[in-house]
């Protein structure tokens, strides 16, 4: 097992046909990805080869799932045409649609989560993410399939590249799934829904969650722990030395006033058992600790 | 991007929320003038993006035009809360009779719009939230909905608004509204909304923040963007479309991805207590690091007099070590005698052998490498302190 997503993955890519699509198609395909096609509306009926494969593109997601049988997709399209092709997947009621896409207006986002949960069928995860990845089964975004392999730790991050930071510190374990859920300040899977599910993957021994200054998501993964998690969990939040009131990067990484600082969410979380690192060595540290 | 409170007035005055008559003033000059078209008594705001500018003495009422130029000769170039006075706002003064507070923002927590409505404004809405919670209306907005007019009736009165005025508050929620979504806001604010004596309801003063994601589909808020204060690292960077922040320490750093920048600056921070310096700045320059991203951030570091080293961390996921230390390579190769700083390299990752081999092979006086983010941090740290 693993997380959302496994050997039995079949993914379709949204804006397959783009630069960006293309490249990252190609990537996914060479780390053991079952790629079965993509959609470009306007497209459809084009065959295109990609790291020796022939795939079909589609002019929408409804398509693309009658005839290949998807049952995810990773969403490489341009933040303009983001919303519609989010939309698309929705309506297709696709169990899973990672949106890789950066810089999606808010007011979008907040319109295609609200949409995703109240027709309840698609999990999003993103945007402004690099994805997830089981390593060995399947990569869906853009993390680097090289970093490490197969193992018994889950990793939940906003950040990226924190994500192969930490998996390369710890890459002689090895993961059974690393999701990166973005820093957009609206997000379909949270923390606590990556959490959740890896306390129930029998696969998952431990746990490593990632934190940026910002918001209280931090503060609600710790109760959240607290209540459901009893896999040991260690975290570790960017952002400590981050002055009040600056935007550093994420949308979401903004301290404002007293709330959403890394002190106050290491807080939290210590509170809540999980044992918290100073800098990703030392989180990689306390992780190997309780591996040992 | 937060806009001014003049900007904001005339966007709510674009979308049909009721303002009181307002123009911007650079010089006292210029005060007068305004003061002098509005006629009678008028009340002079220091702009500034920052709360307490009245206690800080940047809002005064003015008798007459002349007047509004003493005022404004007072308040511009002032200083509140390090914010520097660059403009005024001359408002036309109205006889308050009572003070309330509407909001639409963005709630990261529920993942849709929140409104709050309050009978009790002119203060901090924290502290109503907590002396007189029942006061305070919080309706969260499904987006894909949006608020109806009964619906808008129904907040308005949990807000606990007198009867009277409760179709006129409505009426401005539903434009407030319509203005959030139209202008692609996260955040309007109106504290306070008053209701003169004449009893007619009026936006006093707002906030407005709108999202920088979405201006593809808005051309004119590149117009709002307020130059005369930003800091011209920053504005130079933001022209060269880098992710930069200035901070005020010594150390300056350059990382792809904004969770291990952020992480960078707090390793640094660490590292540097012994010698006492501090980070730089914040610096992402994203996944594709190009020698010419590379360069623009390098100069751009370079360029900041606070600086006396660099550390470049790097993580090579889609962009391979090799393209980093050939960006870096051939960013010094265009800087040339510019580049006076020494610059401590980590690279790990992607193809991080080669990487590491080729900032060997070019052998720059400047740069040196080391192999673990912490040591590569101990040592800019060091030698920002020299």
């Amino acid at each position: 097992m693993a997380i959302f997503i496994d050997e039995n993955t079949k993914v379709i890519v949204q804006g397959m046909t783009g630069s960006e699509g293309t490249k990252h198609t190609g990537r996914m395909i060479k780390s053991g990805t079952n790629i079965v096609g993509g959609v470009t509306p306007g497209k459809g009926g084009q065959v295109v080869e990609i790291e020796g494969k022939q795939l079909p593109v589609f002019n929408s997601v409804a398509e693309a799932v009658a005839a290949t049988g998807a049952n995810a997709s990773v969403v490489f399209v341009p933040p303009k045409f983001a919303k519609a092709a989010v939309i698309d997947a929705i309506d297709a009621a696709l169990p899973l649609c990672v949106v890789i896409t950066e810089g999606i207006p808010v007011h979008d986002s907040a319109a295609f989560y609200a949409y995703a949960a109240s027709k309840g069928t698609t999990r999003l995860i993103g945007p402004n993410c690099p994805g997830l990845i089981s390593p060995g089964k399947a990569n869906l975004g853009i993390i680097p399939a090289d970093i490490t392999g197969p193992g018994k730790i889950g990793l939940v991050s906003k950040s990226g590249t924190l994500t192969y930071q930490m998996m390369f510190e710890l890459r002689d374990f090895g993961f059974s799934t690393a999701v990166g859920i973005g820093g957009d300040p609206i997000i379909g899977t949270t923390h606590i829904d990556a959490l959740r599910a890896f306390q129930d993957d029998p696969e998952t021994e431990a746990i490593v969650m990632i934190g940026e200054i910002g918001g209280d998501a931090e503060e609600r993964a710790a109760a959240f722990i607290k209540e459901y998690v009893t896999k040991p969990v260690v975290g570790y939040v960017a952002g400590f030395t981050a002055p009040e009131g600056k935007t550093m990067g994420h949308a979401g990484a903004i301290v404002s006033g007293s709330s959403g600082t890394a002190q106050a969410k290491k807080e939290a979380l210590e509170a809540a058992g999980v044992a918290v690192g100073k800098t990703p060595s030392e989180t990689a540290a306390l992780m190997r600790k309780l591996l040992a | 991007m937060d806009l001014f409170e003049y900007q904001a007035r005339d966007l709510f005055e674009a979308h049909n929320i009721p303002v009181l008559g307002g123009a911007v003033a650079s010089t006292a000059a210029e005060a007068i003038n305004a003061a002098a078209t509005m006629g009678g008594k008028v009340v002079v705001k220091a702009q500034v993006k920052i709360g307490g500018r009245g206690k800080a003495g940047g809002v005064k009422l003015a008798e007459n035009a002349e007047d509004a130029g003493v005022k404004a000769e007072a308040i511009l170039g002032m200083d509140i809360k390090g914010h520097t006075v660059h403009k005024v706002m001359i408002a036309q003064a109205a006889p308050i009779a009572e003070e309330y507070y509407m909001a639409i923002l963005l709630d990261r927590a529920n993942r849709n719009f929140l409104v709050m409505a309050s009978v009790a404004g002119g203060m901090e809405i924290e502290e109503v939230a907590h002396t007189q919670p029942e006061k305070l209306a919080r309706v969260g907005i499904d987006p894909n909905v949006g608020i109806s007019h009964a619906q808008a009736i129904e907040i308005v009165k949990a807000g606990q608004f007198p009867a009277e005025v409760v179709d006129q508050v409505a009426d401005v929620l539903l434009k407030l509204w319509a203005a959030f979504v139209a202008e692609d806001a996260t955040l309007m604010e109106i504290n306070p909304l008053v209701k003169t004596e004449d009893g007619r309801i009026v936006a006093l003063d707002g906030k407005v923040t709108l999202d920088d994601n979405a201006a593809f589909r808005h051309a004119s808020h590149a117009d709002l963007e307020d130059h005369a204060s930003a800091n011209p690292l920053e504005a130079l960077a933001k022209e060269k479309h880098l992710n930069y922040v200035k901070l005020d320490g010594e150390v300056g750093i350059i990382g792809n991805g904004a969770g291990l920048v952020m992480s960078t600056l707090d390793v640094v921070a660490y590292a540097g207590e012994k010698y006492g310096v501090k980070p730089a700045n914040f610096l992402d320059i994203g996944g594709g690091a190009s020698a010419e991203v590379m360069a623009n951030g390098l100069s751009i570091i370079l360029g900041d007099p606070d600086v006396r080293s660099v550390f470049v961390n790097v993580f090579g996921g889609i962009t391979a070590c090799d393209a980093v230390a050939n960006g870096i390579v051939q960013a010094l190769e265009i800087l040339g005698s510019a580049a006076t700083k020494p610059i401590v390299v980590r690279l790990d990752g992607n193809n991080v052998l080669e990487g590491r081999r080729i900032l060997n092979e070019a052998a720059h006086p400047l740069v040196q490498q080391l192999e673990t983010m912490d040591g590569a941090a101990a040592k800019a740290a060091e030698l920002a302190a020299k």
